[in-house]
């Protein structure tokens, strides 16, 4: 049996619990993050930007979101 | 070979555009964005030095703050030319993974490599640094790679593929200035790619006679943040940097631990 209306996962570093049948685009949604402003890596791999929509978001994934920051 | 190529105008002396892998640069000087006080510090020091390439560092995205800390929704990247550091990696699998996220943001496929191998010097891991630059190369990228001022890494940097080697003048953040002129002119002698003088830099003398080694640019962060007047200490670095190379390129008179007059001995009344 499966009732939970979320799935437990790990962002930058965090466990998090998101929603059940998220896709990247909608987590980057529900962040309020632009999607051309983040980087998206799951288990280690880079995601086209192009395919967030079809991505799932599932149990035990870590995610890393970055982006650029003033460095030198 | 000044004569067969276009010359750029430099405050009104002429010098060649800098071209690192296939992309000209008319500004000598590529700064950081790191440590201002304030973003709009930082636009208005990075306009006043004339940059046209400018560094920046990639991080998490803080999901507990605001959205508005990206460095892009302060610096227009329209404006400048991204290049992407792997700042605070210690290892080569690290610095490879932080240069493919770069990658992946869409800018461009330069990335400024940096493995660093001591955590007070922050001097860099060179073996790491090789092996990361040469598997970036093969890969695509275009690395421009942070090193110390050796010669014999530099020369390995230049064989694993790097577009540009940036020896240090002295540990990041010191403000010490070139510490070894003498191996900085030995490493730009012997490599055909550009060596590009990053870290150490911290007041403007520092930049002119970093130039004036015969480099082919300066690449500098917190002498600009970190000075009492940013913006001002970036019209300083400019004039500076265009000092130097202008000098270089002038070639100096010998040095002589001997007065020699300037005005004719003839003509002298009784």
């Amino acid at each position: 049996m499966n009732t939970t209306r979320t799935v437990r996962i790990r962002l930058n570093g965090k466990e998090r619990e998101v929603r059940r049948g998220s896709t990247v685009r909608s987590l980057l949604d529900d962040l309020d993050l632009h999607p051309g402003m983040v980087v998206v890596e799951l288990n280690r791999e880079i995601l086209e930007r192009d395919g967030y929509e079809g991505v799932p978001v599932s149990q035990g994934d870590t995610i890393e979101l970055v982006h650029f920051v003033g460095g030198g | 070979m000044a004569d067969t190529q276009a010359m750029v105008e430099v405050t009104g002396a002429a010098d060649l555009p800098l071209v690192i892998g296939e992309l000209e640069l008319r500004s000598r000087l590529i700064v950081g964005t790191g440590k201002y006080r304030t973003n709009q510090e930082m636009v208005d020091a990075i306009r006043a030095s004339g940059a046209e390439m400018v560094t920046v560092a990639v991080r998490r995205v803080d999901l507990d703050r605001t959205k508005e800390e990206g460095i892009l929704h302060h610096l227009d990247p329209s404006g400048f030319f991204l290049l992407a550091n792997t700042a605070g990696c210690y290892t080569a699998e690290d610095a490879i993974r932080y240069a493919r996220l770069a990658r992946a943001a869409g800018f461009n496929e330069f990335v400024k490599l940096e493995v660093i191998g001591d955590e007070s010097t922050l001097l860099p891991d060179v073996q790491a640094t090789i092996e990361a630059a040469r598997e970036l190369a093969s890969d695509g990228f275009k690395v421009m790679a942070y090193t110390n001022d050796d010669l014999v890494t530099a020369l390995r940097l230049e064989d694993a593929g790097c577009v540009a080697v940036m020896p240090l003048a002295s540990p990041i953040g010191s403000g010490l200035g070139v510490v070894n002129p003498y191996f900085i002119r030995e490493i730009k002698r012997r490599l055909a790619v550009p060596v590009i003088v990053d870290a150490g830099v911290g007041t403007a003398s520092h930049a002119c006679v970093t130039m004036e080694q015969g480099v082919d640019a300066v690449l500098m962060n917190t002498a600009l943040a970190a000075a009492d007047d940013p913006v001002r200490m970036a019209h300083a670095m400019r004039h500076a940097v265009i000092a130097g190379r202008l000098a270089y390129l002038a070639g100096r008179m010998p040095a002589r631990e001997i007065a020699v007059p300037s005005s004719p001995m003839r003509g002298m009344l009784d």
